[in-house]
């Protein structure tokens, strides 16, 4: 039977999820409110909410500063360029997993998830002087390479747990109907498998955006990306609240516009498969 | 045309021989239908015939053509698969349509043959929606559907009835029957229930552990089962074995006796035994009689008797419709 509701209880669970929400974003909110401040509003205590002087001189100061497009351009072309390689090396890869597996593949996916299980930074040396040998330093493709091997078995892990979802029996009913392997890809698997790929690809995007760790080391200024330019911000010479905040929301604007518009997307590849 | 030949089929997977040495000739139009208990390789054998599994040895022929090496795309074959395995994102039409549309042929003579089919099968009014919009009978319509619309030279069907409730089961067992002597096509049909198998089929093959036991008509197999496991399989409630002396008697290892085919006479005449329970149907009236030396005996009596639970019976078999079984299980055939 279903639990009687009363309107006093879902008024009161409604505000809690709002204030729950609310206190999730406030971070961002601050940063955002913090981006339009003076840098002695940043600093001032007790906190200025609302009621201070707003202005944009800190947008000016980092557009003089640094050059925000080259950064961005960096970031899309190596989010963009790790995630398109991941994906195609990915997709094949959890297909053969889903489709025809064998006695190891479960160990092989093990192994690969195990790769995620040791912290970065202790292989930093050795690839760093891989990478200093071969010339990869602060270059794009060094980042695309090491974004896209990271990611790699968080996508191939995502990318195979959709396609084990596509029952076997629909694959089989296209080939009695006549169709061929491209055929069935064509008509049948894609289609099915669309929710799955586009909210991997939007995650591994996301994931490759905002990845600090391998672009801080591994990158100076040719090559450097949105978060290489948030983090000049927080120099020896002191932390500047204001242009950092400023630089910050110039930097996850593009990626907050991209998830805003695929969200339904990003929600039902996410909880893909967990309700029947 | 559609003649299926199975010579010396077999299936391993790895070590286990699923189907072992299968030889079997299912002709032109008839109704043949794979019955055995869960695990005895008839969903294997049918997979074996689709080509949706590759055969260990021997030979597939349809119509004389060998297609051991055919994909199951160049079979000419369609099957219903119990899940029904539609394709989600499609309309019924486009599901219907799918085999046409691979197969090349010209949208209006399409869109007239899915017409005909849904119109047979009375999805005209769903043509334009998802499966998940459909009830599993209707769903297995269009499983049917996409089936029928290819012209096939069989149908396989894969257990198609056992996800439905049991009316709706009981109502497409007789469309399913009907639409077969209607297109006058060969159908392979797997079940694992006795009562789909005897109304349905034409010819029944019964599986045991990788074996065919038997394959013959539904009488065939209820009038002369060959060896016990068919005799057990095949006739509802279950038939009675005796072993032991009164079989020893007969100078054989088991006797064989169906519930209906055991009289209850009067006081003093054939085997003794109390009835330990009994059910009254109305139509019939099942009793369970301990019979001491033979067993627990089931009888069935058509009409209503008004034994009950601890009365004595004698009971007298029919001595025509008795099965006589040697030590190995095999019938021992007395003309």
């Amino acid at each position: 039977m279903a639990r009687k509701v009363t309107s006093r209880h879902v008024w009161m669970s409604t505000a809690a999820a709002w204030l729950f929400g609310f206190l999730i974003f406030l971070p961002i909110l601050w940063m955002f409110l913090a981006s339009f401040k003076s840098e002695l509003d940043a600093f001032a205590m007790p906190p200025k909410f609302l009621f201070f002087h707003w202005t944009t001189e800190n947008y000016a100061t980092v557009q003089q500063r640094s050059d925000y497009v080259h950064h961005a351009l960096n970031s899309i072309i190596i989010a963009g360029g790790s995630t398109l390689i991941a994906m195609l090396i990915a997709v094949p890869a959890a297909w053969s997993m889903a489709f025809s597996p064998t006695k190891r593949t479960k160990d092989v996916l093990l192994w690969m998830l195990s790769t995620k299980m040791m912290p970065p930074v202790g292989v930093l040396v050795p690839i760093y002087l891989v990478y200093r040998d071969f010339g990869l330093l602060d270059s794009r493709a060094g980042l695309v390479l090491i974004l896209c091997l990271g990611n790699l078995p968080i996508v191939i892990w995502m990318l195979f747990t959709y396609f084990k979802e596509i029952p076997k029996d629909i694959l089989e009913a296209a080939r009695m109907d006549g169709a061929t392997i491209g055929r069935e890809l064509v008509y049948v698997l894609t289609p099915m498998a669309i929710p799955g790929l586009a909210s991997t690809l939007l995650l591994n995007f996301i994931l490759a955006w905002n990845e600090a760790f391998w672009t801080l080391n591994l990158s100076t200024l040719e090559a450097a990306p949105l978060t290489v330019f948030i983090a000049s911000y927080s120099s020896p010479e002191g932390l500047f609240w204001a242009k950092l905040s400023a630089a910050s929301t110039l930097a996850i604007a593009p990626i907050i516009i991209l998830g805003w518009f695929t969200q339904r997307q990003l929600v039902r590849g996410l909880t893909f498969g967990a309700v029947k | 045309m559609g003649q299926i030949t199975l010579q010396g089929v077999r299936k391993s997977f790895g070590p286990v021989n699923i189907i072992k040495d299968a030889n079997l000739d299912i002709e032109n139009g008839s109704f043949v239908v794979f019955v055995g208990p869960s695990g005895c390789g008839k969903t294997t054998l049918l997979r074996l015939i689709a080509g949706l599994e590759d055969v260990t040895g021997g030979q597939i022929l349809i119509d004389g053509r060998n297609v051991v090496d055919v994909p199951p795309a160049k079979r000419g074959l369609s099957m219903v698969f119990q899940s029904y395995a539609l394709y989600p994102h499609m309309s019924v039409r486009g599901n219907i349509a799918f085999g046409l549309k691979m197969a090349g042929l010209p949208r209006p003579e399409i869109n007239r043959k899915v017409e005909a089919a849904a119109a047979t099968l009375n999805l005209t009014p769903y043509l334009d929606r998802k499966p998940r919009e459909l009830s599993g009978g209707q769903r297995q319509r269009v499983a049917i559907g996409r089936a029928i619309v290819r012209e096939p030279k069989a149908f396989l069907f894969d257990e198609p009835l056992s996800n439905l409730d049991a009316a709706l089961r009981v109502q497409m067992r007789l469309e399913v029957t009907k639409l077969q002597k209607q297109l006058a096509t060969t159908a392979v049909y797997v079940t694992h229930d006795q009562v789909e198998a005897m109304t349905m089929a034409d010819k029944i093959v019964v599986l045991n552990a990788g074996r065919i036991e038997q394959y013959g008509s539904p009488l065939e197999l209820y009038e002369h089962p060959a060896n016990l496991f068919v005799a057990g399989f095949i006739g509802s409630p279950k038939m009675n074995f005796v072993p032991g002396e009164v079989a020893g008697e007969a100078g054989v290892a088991i006797i064989g006796i169906r519930p209906e085919h055991l009289k209850i006479g009067k006081d003093g005449d054939g085997w003794p035994g109390r009835v330990s329970v009994a059910e009254h149907l109305g139509s019939d009236t099942f009793l369970y009689v301990e019979g001491g030396k033979l067993g627990t005996l089931t009888v069935r009596y058509v009409g209503e008797l008004s034994l009950r639970a601890g009365d004595r019976v004698w009971l007298t078999p029919d001595p025509a419709r008795m099965h006589r079984f040697n030590k190995e299980g095999s019938v021992i055939r007395t003309s």
